[in-house]
């Protein structure tokens, strides 16, 4: 495996997503002579995994079994360690639209923090395109590198532990894009600006707050950049249920006509959506929204140097 | 307002109710803003230093300002006069605004509303710019939204991602949103790995996709297989005998199948004719056609010509069944990293064939635009198996206005970009006591997570 190529089987060294069930996962990292513990028994990772296919489902100890999945960046993103807040695919997407990110473009990005979004940035860019990334907290640019190495994707990545307000990103005139998701965005803009390419690129600030914004515009402004625009992107989850609905009382009832002549109105033909069951209820799918969901991650402001 | 054009030398472009040639244009880097002039002509356009309107003088508020339609000083007629005379638009705005008697006692913000209106209006400037995903699905969610099932560039990212398109990926497309998430895919995929595109009726439509401008080698790989077989595909009655049997199918694949390079020229021509963007690119054009039309005025040649028609036929025929084959090979792999499935059609039954072809912990993503029939699929997914981490999701995008002291949402926004059902393969146990005895076959999840499951789903 690797985060950037598929494989087949599951090898030594491998960094594997084990699926529980519903939105129930982690990583593991393939070791032979390791075992994993999980709610449904022992994993063995010499016999359970090593040589197994992606994909496959493993029977635990206690006879429950899981399934062990290809990492990807969007898995790596709902199970990474936390070292900061991260980005979530959700933003990510657009993030890579938006910069017009494609294999072979030259990306910077600062701060690296936990290394979410830099996964999603390799992915993209690969095989021929590089992140350099800047983290000004050495423990978390150390640990981001040694993740780099684990996942296979180190040859596309350099981590520089500096303060990008300060040093900028440590390269000029070579990036097509620039993302920015530190604190004072608009201290770091005349370095994105330096670093881009001669002939232009793109820039993305991310910020939680308005007045983050409204001040990277400012500085945005006032470097040359153009087509500034400012998104926000919510992610909305459906869950799939069967609901039923009691049919009132109206007092018609005697005649046991009350659900044939809501049939009528309402034609069970209809399929899928809507199928009467008992008497008395009616049934359909419905996509349910979450009842709690994010309402807020951060303004994006995209802007084009030319 | 973007409108996507072939660069071509002498030729009219109309955009935006103003007509120009692109000429000037070439040789100009990416970005470079035109102002238009008499003659249809571009000339860059300086970054004009604002001078801001000498004395800044503003109200503060607007309780003495009011409405009798006198305020503007110039006629309908003394405007058009100015504009006959081929007066800059620049100085026509300044015109406007010393002939407007409440300009002065506007506050400061609603001068600067007043100015950007009539800039607008008077001070055409185009931008020329490199077309990419970023810029096509932008365009056709605004311009022409119908052709691509109002799949908005937010759930088109979207699909992107959870997709995980890569470099290197082997990838079944099945869109009928005029070859635009294809080329979205192609882009992401930089002329790496391979794409098969399921196509209904006689062949793909990617008159979205030529406006990308990929270069040749980026079709190299690009393999495309005729909806209409998958079933003989999946219960292995496939043989390319059965193509040619079919003459109305083959003669429209026939025509296809002159060429990605002609195809591209004849779509191109037709986002032409659809009106407004900015986005230009390069067209690159083969002869091929003119010298198959040299020889058709000269009578004996016809015969010939004829003859040659046929054996030009076979021979792509030939090819056309070649390459089928081929197609027909890779899918029978079943071994492809992913699977995207944008169209107008029913979800349901594509996805459950073609899921076939999918290898196991592999993303999948299907658009719809409406809601219901993905919660039908997703039904038939879970009571098929082989798939997990089904999610049912929605994105909502808003603009924001960001200036000093005037931050706010976007007064509009888009009401619905469709709806995403997405998830990932799994090995599909058919019973096959691979690993355990009667487990593989009692249940689909084991019996605690199964109880959460059913309360979930009831």
């Amino acid at each position: 495996m690797s985060f950037v190529e598929y494989g087949d089987t599951i090898k030594d060294g491998d960094t594997a997503i084990v699926f529980l069930g519903h939105e129930s996962m982690f990583p593991v990292k393939v070791q032979h002579g390791t075992v994993t513990q999980t709610k449904y028994g022992v994993i063995r990772h010499s016999t359970d995994l090593i040589g197994k296919k992606y994909g496959s489902k493993v029977t635990c100890s206690k006879g429950g079994w899981v399934f062990i999945l290809h990492p990807t960046p969007e898995l790596w993103t709902m199970n990474l360690p936390h070292r900061t807040q991260i980005l979530y695919s959700t933003d990510i997407s657009i993030i890579t639209m938006m910069l017009e990110l494609r294999p072979g473009s030259i990306v910077c990005e600062s701060g690296t923090g936990s290394g979410s979004l830099s996964h999603a940035l390799i992915r993209t860019v690969a095989p021929t395109g590089h992140l350099y990334t800047v983290e000004f907290h050495q423990q978390r640019a150390e640990k981001a590198q040694e993740e780099f190495r684990e996942h296979g994707v180190e040859h596309l990545v350099t981590v520089t532990n500096q303060d990008v307000c300060k040093n900028g990103f440590g390269v000029s005139n070579i990036a097509d894009a620039v993302f920015l998701d530190i604190p004072s965005p608009w201290e770091a803009i005349g370095h994105a600006k330096s670093a881009l390419k001669a002939e232009g690129g793109r820039i993305c600030s991310f910020s939680p707050c308005i007045e983050q914004v409204q001040r990277t515009c400012l500085a945005m402004e006032e470097y040359g950049f153009t087509e500034i625009n400012t998104l926000e992107i919510l992610l909305r989850v459906y869950n799939v249920r069967t609901i039923s609905l009691q049919i009132p009382d109206l007092g018609k009832a005697a005649e046991d006509n009350s659900s044939a002549g809501f049939d009528s109105s309402n034609p069970s033909n209809q399929g899928s959506l809507c199928s009467n069951l008992q008497q008395g209820t009616v049934q359909f799918k419905s996509g349910v929204p979450l009842r709690e969901m994010v309402g807020h991650t951060g303004y994006l402001t995209f802007a084009t140097k030319s | 307002v973007f409108k996507a054009v072939p660069v071509l030398r002498r030729r009219k472009i109309i955009f935006e109710k103003q007509w120009f040639y692109l000429d000037n244009a070439i040789g100009h880097i990416y970005g470079t803003t035109f102002e238009v002039t008499n003659g249809g002509n571009l000339q860059p356009k300086q970054e004009v230093e604002e001078t801001t309107t000498e004395t800044k003088e503003a109200g503060t508020d607007n309780r003495n300002i009011v409405d009798d339609g006198k305020s503007q000083k110039l006629t309908h007629d003394d405007i058009k006069a100015l504009k006959d005379k081929g007066i800059k638009g620049q100085e026509i705005v300044q015109q406007l605004i010393e002939n407007s008697t409440t300009f002065r006692d506007k506050t400061e913000f609603a001068q600067d509303k007043y100015i950007k209106k009539k800039k607008k209006k008077y001070e055409a400037v185009i931008t020329i710019v490199k077309p990419s995903t970023r810029i096509l699905s932008t365009m056709y969610y605004a311009r022409e939204p119908g052709k691509i099932n109002h799949l908005r560039y937010d759930t088109l990212a979207q699909m992107l991602t959870l997709g995980n398109i890569r470099a290197g990926n082997k990838m079944i497309v099945m869109e009928t949103c005029s070859g635009l998430v294809l080329g979205a895919v192609m882009e992401r995929m930089g002329g790496y790995g391979s794409i098969i595109q399921m196509y209904p009726g006689g062949g793909p439509v990617r008159a979205a996709t030529s406006c990308f401008g990929f270069p040749k080698p980026f079709f190299d790989n690009l393999h495309e297989f005729p909806l209409s077989k998958v079933h003989s595909l999946l219960s292995g009655t496939f043989s390319t005998e059965s193509l040619p049997s079919d003459p109305e199918d083959n003669a429209l694949v026939e025509e296809e199948s002159n060429g990605l390079t002609e195809e591209k020229q004849t779509s191109l021509q037709e986002t032409e004719e659809e009106p407004a963007t900015e986005a230009a690119m390069e067209m690159t054009q083969t002869e091929e056609q003119e010298t198959m039309d040299i020889n058709a005025e000269d009578a004996e040649f016809k015969q010939n010509r004829e003859k040659e028609n046929v054996r030009e036929k076979q021979i792509k025929q030939f090819e056309r069944r070649k390459k089928l084959m081929e197609t027909a090979a890779l899918l029978r792999e079943k071994n492809a990293d992913g699977l995207i499935v944008a169209s107008k059609f029913h979800p349901t039954p594509l996805l459950l064939s073609l899921l076939e072809f999918v290898a196991p912990s592999r993303p999948f993503v299907v658009y719809c635009q409406y809601k219901e029939p993905l919660l039908e699929c997703y039904t038939k997914l879970r009571e098929r198996g082989g798939v997990i981490n089904l999610k049912l999701s929605e994105t909502w995008l808003r603009n924001y206005q960001i200036l000093p002291d005037r931050s706010h949402p976007k007064l509009t926004m888009s009401g619905g970009g469709g709806y995403l059902l997405s998830g990932i393969t799994v090995v599909l146990d058919k019973g096959k006591s691979d690993s355990s005895n009667s487990e593989a076959l009692k249940m689909e999840e084991p019996s605690p997570k199964r109880c959460k499951v059913r309360d979930l789903h009831c």
